[in-house]
């Protein structure tokens, strides 16, 4: 989906501007832009924040050079904003698990028909919200996505220095499994059979949990090449239950079509 | 914006910027007196209570994390401490001072974030902080470094800032290395001075007048400030455990608002957060963050919302304090983390999030399947009376011109940090006259 080679040209004359669009989130990854302390003042030297509402209450009209877009579909108002705010963005980015796959939100795509606003709400008539929650990509076009739950502040970093320099960010597909060799952490697969989703998880966040003796449950979602049904048959033959295959591919990132469908293939329901 | 002609009168403005999450708010007011506030949330839900439902106990802190990325600590420790309360184990002291310096770390960033980025621009007639820092660029450095002190104390502990890895129920995955703890004394005394400059800096802003008569409620401890432990405590004397505090919290769902609306023993409105932390603990508060109060003009309790601002500022003194403090004490906990099988059972756990108090009640069945979860956030609680801060705002405020009343709106609103992620979730503010 990413359609690298389609990046930003700057504005000739002029600072090119950035807008922070919301949807079904937590605001960790708008957060994570607030984060880059260091970088966020000469962020908003090199760029116009044009529109972040987290940050600021002034607001300023489109139509905007980059958007960032952070968050799921899950109301029919929300399916109708996000058509506007591409309408309103040369470029659009989406950050996030939630945007980028539908979150942890998207666990309701697999649960019986209304069963979750009753579960929570006592008059689910005066909730508005869609039986699904969707990826921004499956509503309009989109130009990068960058994922992670929460992403990783140095790919923000390089995606929007990218854009703005109009070169392609340098953001690889590979697995977790090269950040852990990079860092020298041991195999917790090899060495202690643990349900590691490493192997077919997008790199990104340095590795993390392996390297506190954890393993790796997936919160960058798949990586572009995957074999995920054989790393899901090493954990049936090292003894997991296939219902708990089902519940690792099926956390924050339960709609990207690989650990989507992984999931769905040990699901004892379907 | 409009004003009608005779006594009628419409105030409206985009949305409210600089708060957590998206909500709206309303305000009518009829023949010069408020007739009606409301508080609009329209966040879209995201029923974390239903997909919990089925999931292992011990997937909980992870799961519950995403509901907020300002403060996914206070998520995943009340959740470890629910569902350690529901199977019968408790964690050491050495966890638990892990923890707490955890949550300091959390409680630095989110308290930097608000009164930096969010809240002071209010006071200067800024828009953001990046106007703020055109005109007072070092004071807009001091909170982005004592921000990033925040998150690197997360980072060191917790593996990662926004949705640390190393929490689990029971303990830690891995005992931070003390040499990686122990690089944290220097920033935190750097912090800690930046965080005293800012108690300075924001007791100097102009508040307006007000005296409101709220009813406290936080968790209270008797040697230290409460975070990530303590009894339920009000102003009117309760003093009870999470359970109790959880059958007393009654919460109501209205049709302006994705989250529900908490009431106390089912009337009562009141108050979470940076206020009721300090009106009940205060006596307890580090002896640095104490003279600091005093030096501020603060007495044992603030009832005006706005020196809200103060008061998050001493608890940031106290925050890096009691985070030096257990940085230059630290044992690593070997094991990290004490087994938590599972059992049948019903367990709660409430921690003070830099909003207020953060109570989860999980179910559980004999395998560790939660068969019900329930999680009442601090914004929630404060709802009704953010509404009728409100109240008192507009009905103080009649005499202001249009624009200036929805700002001093906004202002009351943020009093309060709401965060709207967490209670369900934009603010508009709509301010009809007639």
């Amino acid at each position: 989906m990413n359609r690298a080679r389609v990046v930003l040209t700057p504005p000739p004359g002029r600072r090119p501007t950035v807008a922070v669009w919301k949807f079904a989130s937590c605001d960790g990854c708008q957060l994570s832009l607030l984060d880059c302390e260091d970088q966020l003042l000469l962020l908003a030297g090199a760029a116009q924040i044009a529109h972040f509402s987290e940050m600021s209450s002034a607001s300023v009209a489109g139509p905007y050079d980059l958007s960032l877009v952070e968050g799921s579909i899950t109301t029919p108002e929300d399916a109708e904003r996000i058509v506007a705010v591409r309408r309103s963005s040369r470029r659009l980015v989406t950050i996030g698990a939630c945007a980028t796959a539908g979150g942890i939100q998207g666990l309701r795509n697999f649960a019986a028909s209304g069963s979750y606003v009753s579960t929570v709400y006592a008059h689910p008539e005066y909730i508005a919200t869609l039986e699904t929650s969707t990826p921004i990509a499956a509503h309009v076009p989109v130009d990068f996505e960058l994922h992670g739950c929460p992403i990783d502040r140095g790919q923000l970093l390089e995606v929007l220095t990218a854009f703005l320099a109009g070169r392609t960010p340098r953001i690889g597909g590979y697995s977790v499994c090269q950040e852990c060799k990079a860092r020298g952490t041991v195999c917790l697969l090899v060495t202690k059979g643990e349900p590691c989703l490493g192997p077919v998880t997008r790199a990104g966040c340095g590795a993390l949990c392996p390297a506190v003796d954890r393993a790796c449950f997936g919160c960058f979602g798949p990586a572009e090449t995957t074999n995920t049904s054989s790393l899901a048959a090493r954990f049936l033959a090292d003894g997991l239950a296939p219902v708990d295959v089902t519940r690792l591919f099926r956390t924050f990132n339960a709609g990207a079509p690989a650990f989507r469908d992984e999931a769905t293939a040990h699901d004892p329901r379907s | 914006m409009t004003h009608g002609r005779s006594t009628e009168r419409t105030v409206a403005t985009g949305p409210l910027a600089r708060v957590e999450g998206e909500g709206s708010l309303r305000v009518v007011v009829h023949d010069g007196v408020v007739a009606d506030v409301a508080l609009h949330i329209f966040e879209p839900p995201r029923f974390f209570e239903a997909l919990l439902q089925g999931r292992r106990h011990d997937e909980a802190p992870d799961i519950t994390a995403r509901i907020c990325g300002i403060c996914p600590v206070a998520y995943q420790l009340s959740a470890c401490a629910a569902i350690e309360d529901a199977c019968g184990v408790t964690v050491d002291d050495r966890i638990s001072a892990l923890r707490r310096l955890l949550y300091c770390g959390e409680w630095i960033q989110s308290h930097a974030l608000h009164v930096y980025l969010l809240h002071a621009p209010d006071f200067l007639g800024c828009r953001d902080a990046v106007e703020l820092a055109e005109r007072d660029r070092s004071a807009v450095e001091r909170g982005l470094g004592l921000k990033r002190t925040g998150n690197l104390v997360m980072e060191t502990v917790g593996g990662r800032a926004v949705h640390p890895v190393n929490v689990k129920v029971g303990g830690f995955y891995r005992a931070p290395d003390p040499a990686a703890v122990a690089a944290l004394a220097e920033p935190l005394r750097v912090a800690r001075q930046a965080a005293l400059d800012t108690v300075s800096w924001v007791a100097g802003f102009d508040f307006p007048e007000v005296d409101h008569d709220y009813l406290f409620v936080a968790l209270r401890h008797d040697e230290h400030y409460p975070i990530e432990s303590g009894t339920v405590a009000s102003s009117a004397g309760l003093r009870v455990g999470p359970s109790a505090f959880s059958d007393l919290v009654v919460e109501e769902q209205v049709a302006r608002s994705t989250a529900l609306h908490a009431r106390l023993g089912g009337h009562d409105t009141y108050l979470t957060g940076p206020l009721a932390r300090y009106a009940i603990n205060s006596p307890v508060l580090p002896d640095l963050a104490h003279q600091a109060a005093s030096a501020a003009g603060l007495g044992g309790v603030v009832r005006n919302p706005f020196r809200s601002i103060v008061v998050r500022a001493v608890e940031l003194v106290c925050a890096c304090d009691d985070a030096l403090r257990l940085v230059e004490s630290y044992e690593p906990p070997d094991p990290p983390a004490v087994e938590v099988p599972p059992r049948a059972g019903i367990g709660f756990g409430a921690t003070e999030a830099p909003r207020g108090i953060l109570l989860h009640r999980y179910e559980l069945d004999a395998d560790g399947r939660i068969v019900s979860a329930r999680i009442v956030p601090p914004t929630s609680q404060n709802q009704l009376t953010i509404e009728d801060d409100l109240r008192r705002v507009v009905q103080q405020g009649l005499d202001l011109d249009d624009d200036e009343l929805t700002r001093r709106c906004e202002q009351a609103v943020r009093n309060h940090d709401p965060c709207i992620s967490c209670a369900a979730h934009f603010l508009d503010v709509t301010v009809e006259r007639t």
